[in-house]
């Protein structure tokens, strides 16, 4: 398929599960206000989540749960605030309009309405049902793309920006949180520690797939759970595995053959993933392994830019027919 | 609702006969929108337009700020057309694009119109759609107008004339489709009652016709639909249209040239691409034959083309017909290559550049509607009766500066069709846009666009003026041609978990 549309299906998607990120972590913050009282320093982290900490400071100052919630929901200057993440979804969706089935450009057409409704308001009314009703509409779009598309080199370039996307945030959630948490070490233990940490797992959807699996809340057992399990759908690992297998749709590549970089790079966070000990990861500081790993997510995403997506020229002189099939990074 | 209370006035409605009852075709329908109680009419019209928001058929608007997007307006009724009448058009539009396609060629190869004095030699020269560059070039099965959007309109005096041909890149073709689509969900019972002749195989006909252009070696031709990008104001319509032929949507950055072909950038690698339908202008296709500093073209492109390695459509050069002073001798170019008188006349047309002509349009300008010769999409015009004094002082001084560049033609009363104006109908005027495609053989597409005036009065109905449209429904004259209503129920019972059949 063409390199613009993959790439443009790869971020739409990738948009998509960015903006029901952000619903996760705005409406669980929101739910442990209920349950633990005001705090203005509950709502730093969810700026630190999203990466754009200097940005928020510069133009806002202090977190507040009205500020936050603006700057993450509808700030048009916030890239990466849920309003700019649908806005960027949708230019992408109209680009390969045609690549997509139309159940799934109504479906994003109308998620963007919706929010843009919101947007034109400036406020939220009820905004458990608001953050739960995008991550509906997320899932709404997940599930049209999975049961109207399909499954071929285009479903699998969505599939692998949706699982990538959603593996890192995870592990950010996990390391803002990890860090904020175990800093109030008064707290360890005590009840207050117990509700956060649940709302760590509910941010996820994790907290009843955990208690199946380890019963007990544990930190250790959290991050074992949300970067190590392989079965539970918004662990670090089991989206690495299903990048894996969309990557290697994608490539054709036959057991044995020379893999291009980005395969490269996510075989072996697959196999280093397959052999981590939680108490190792933790011991030599889970802060170091996550940080670690976004610079291991990161390369990975330029490698998919470099063997997909970016722009080449035929070789002169040689019949660039020949090139098809080829990867070349 | 009352038909009763509808006003033709004195124009020619579509619907309504000068006796103030129905016209015979139109009657299935005059019933049941009679029939309809008070205020249904303004709540489908709502959800019409509902749908066209949440299926996001926009247009974006030039000149607008950025990013602003519109839907053309929908309105419920549709125009009817009866089959005998559209019989005709369709044989006059064949005629028509026949000799265009005839003339086309002529005037890149021998010129035998110019020496023979049919058509002088200088209205060629001087139109802005003729590409010296494409002189001698032997398009692919020798057609240059594969696409093409009439433009008609019918006057008070009841007949049907070409207002203009419209061979660049005709845009409007997935208006009809979507149209048409709406109207089978919103008003099934009279669809299926009216026996309509159907549009959705046009997609499919555009692509049997773009394959037929392929070069002759190629047994799988690869066609490509190329559009400028997502912020053309048609962009909807080129992605529709290639997923409704199921071909590749591409920019031209997806493409290159290289050792005398036509590549697509893929993720595995390069694809040879061997026709290409262009929905941008020849000024903008090719850098190194048009316009150097065109970003949305392919380089190189016009050589390959030239050597018979990739097919475009529709063929460069063929906008030479699109100039308005050359329509004007279109009538005289139907009777030189066919022998024949033309079925559809042209609307009287002044002749800036033609000194009698001249004269004529100056002292009449009010009551004239002035055009610039290679303007589209309602800009460069003047209504005269609608106009300021002030205006048409303007438009003199533009026709004294640049006499080749204007054309006049008498103010003609577009005829009506009942609109739905704050769920009451009024009369709006309307023209035609049939769309005729060019292959192996001519094929035109029953109907077309009907776009409609919104604004009381106006005779403008250009989507960028505050246009709208209608569904268009030719009717069969028998069984076999009419569509098929959507929304039948499916009767069958189905089984359940957990209970015994």
């Amino acid at each position: 398929m063409l390199s613009r549309v993959a790439e443009s299906i790869y971020w739409l998607s990738r948009y998509i599960e960015r903006a029901e990120n952000v619903a996760r972590v705005v409406q669980v913050n929101l739910n442990m206000m209920l349950e633990a009282g005001e705090d203005p320093q509950q709502w730093w982290p969810l700026v630190n989540t999203t990466g754009d900490h200097e940005d928020f400071k510069k133009r806002f100052g202090e977190a507040n749960q009205h500020n936050v919630i603006q700057f993450l929901t509808f700030d048009p200057a916030n890239p990466n605030s849920i309003i700019s993440c649908l806005r960027a979804a949708r230019e992408n969706g109209r680009s390969v309009r045609e690549i997509i089935s139309s159940e799934m450009w109504l479906q994003l057409n109308k998620f963007y309405l919706m929010v843009n409704e919101a947007a034109a308001r400036h406020r939220i009314d009820s905004p458990n049902e608001f953050y739960s009703e995008i991550k509906l509409a997320s899932h709404l779009f997940a599930g049209i793309t999975d049961a109207t598309m399909s499954h071929g080199e285009a479903w699998h370039f969505s599939r692998l920006g949706r699982k990538l996307e959603r593996a890192d945030k995870t592990s950010r959630l996990l390391d803002v949180k990890y860090f904020i948490l175990l800093r109030s070490v008064a707290d360890v233990g005590t009840p207050m520690d117990d509700t956060q940490w649940a709302s760590v797992l509910r941010s996820v959807s994790a907290f009843e797939m955990y208690r199946k699996r380890h019963g007990r809340i544990s930190p250790k057992g959290i991050v074992q759970f949300l970067l190590l399990d392989q079965e539970f759908p918004r662990a670090v690992h089991f989206c690495f595995n299903a990048a894996r297998e969309s990557l290697r749709a994608i490539s054709g590549t036959q057991a044995g053959s020379t893999l291009n970089s980005a395969e490269e790079c996510i075989r072996k966070l697959c196999s280093d993933f397959s052999n981590a000990q939680v108490d190792g990861i933790v011991s030599s500081g889970l802060h170091e392994y996550l940080d670690d790993l976004q610079t291991r997510m990161n390369l990975l995403g330029v490698g998919i830019h470099q063997t997909f997506f970016a722009k080449r020229i035929p070789e002169s002189g040689k019949d660039p027919h020949g090139q098809r099939g080829q990867c070349a990074a | 609702m009352k038909l009763s209370d509808y006003k033709i006035e004195h124009f020619f409605d579509e619907m309504i006969g000068a006796d103030g009852r129905p016209r015979s075709a139109v009657q299935h329908l005059a019933r049941n929108l009679e029939g309809l109680p008070d205020g249904e009419l303004i709540l489908r019209q709502k959800s019409a337009d509902r749908a066209l928001i949440q299926m996001g058929i926009t247009f974006s608007v030039y000149g607008a700020s950025a990013g602003l997007e519109k839907t053309l307006p929908f309105d419920l009724v549709p125009r009817i057309i009866a089959g005998s009448e559209w019989n005709r058009i369709e044989k006059g539009l064949r005629q028509r694009i026949q000799a265009l396609n005839l003339f086309i060629d002529d005037l890149y190869h021998d010129h035998e119109i110019i020496k023979d004095r049919v058509v002088p030699a200088e209205v060629i020269s001087s139109s802005k759609g003729f590409r010296p560059a494409c002189v001698g070039m032997k398009p692919p099965q020798g057609i240059w107008c594969h696409i093409t959007g009439t433009d008609l309109i019918r006057h008070s005096d009841g007949e049907i004339y070409v207002l203009e041909d419209n061979l660049r890149c005709p845009s409007g073709v997935s208006y009809v489709l979507e149209n048409r689509h709406l109207m089978k969900s919103l008003f099934p019972e009279v669809f299926k009652a009216a026996k309509v002749r159907a549009v959705s195989n046009y997609p499919l006909r555009l692509r049997d016709m773009l394959e037929y252009l392929a070069p002759p070696d190629v047994v799988a031709p690869h066609v490509v639909l190329l559009t400028p990008g997502v912020f053309n104001s048609a962009y909807f319509e080129h992605s529709f249209l290639a997923q409704q032929m199921g071909i590749e949507l591409v920019e031209g950055g997806d493409l290159v040239v290289n050792d005398g072909f036509v590549w697509m950038r893929t993720t595995h690698g390069f694809q040879r691409v061997d026709v290409i339908y262009r929905r941008i202008d020849d000024d903008f296709l090719d850098p190194e034959v048009f316009r150097a500093d065109s970003l949305l073209g392919v380089p190189g492109l016009m050589q390959v083309y030239k050597d018979g390695n990739v097919a475009l459509a529709n063929a460069p050069g063929s906008g030479v017909a699109d100039d308005k002073v050359v329509y004007a001798y279109i009538p005289e170019v139907i009777k030189y290559y066919l022998g024949e008188e033309p079925i559809i006349p042209n609307v009287p047309t002044y002749i800036c550049s033609k000194e009698s002509d001249l004269k004529y349009v100056l002292e009449h300008i009010d009551q004239l509607v002035v055009k610039a010769a290679n303007e589209s999409g309602g800009y460069g015009m003047l209504v005269g009766p609608h106009s300021t004094k002030k205006e048409q002082e303007d438009f003199r001084q533009k026709v004294r500066a640049e006499p080749r560049n204007y054309i006049a033609q008498p103010t003609l009363s577009l005829s009506r069709v009942p609109t739905v104006v704050d769920g009451q109908l009024e009369g709006r005027h309307v023209d035609l846009r049939p769309y005729i495609l060019y292959g192996k053989e001519i094929f035109v597409l029953p109907g077309g666009l009907t776009r409609v005036a919104l604004k009381k009065g106006s005779l403008v109905v250009n989507s960028s003026q505050g246009g709208g449209s209608k569904d268009t429904w030719v009717l069969a004259e028998n069984e076999a041609e009419a569509d098929m209503a959507s929304g039948a129920v499916m009767e069958s019972q189905f089984q359940t978990q957990g209970t015994t059949a």
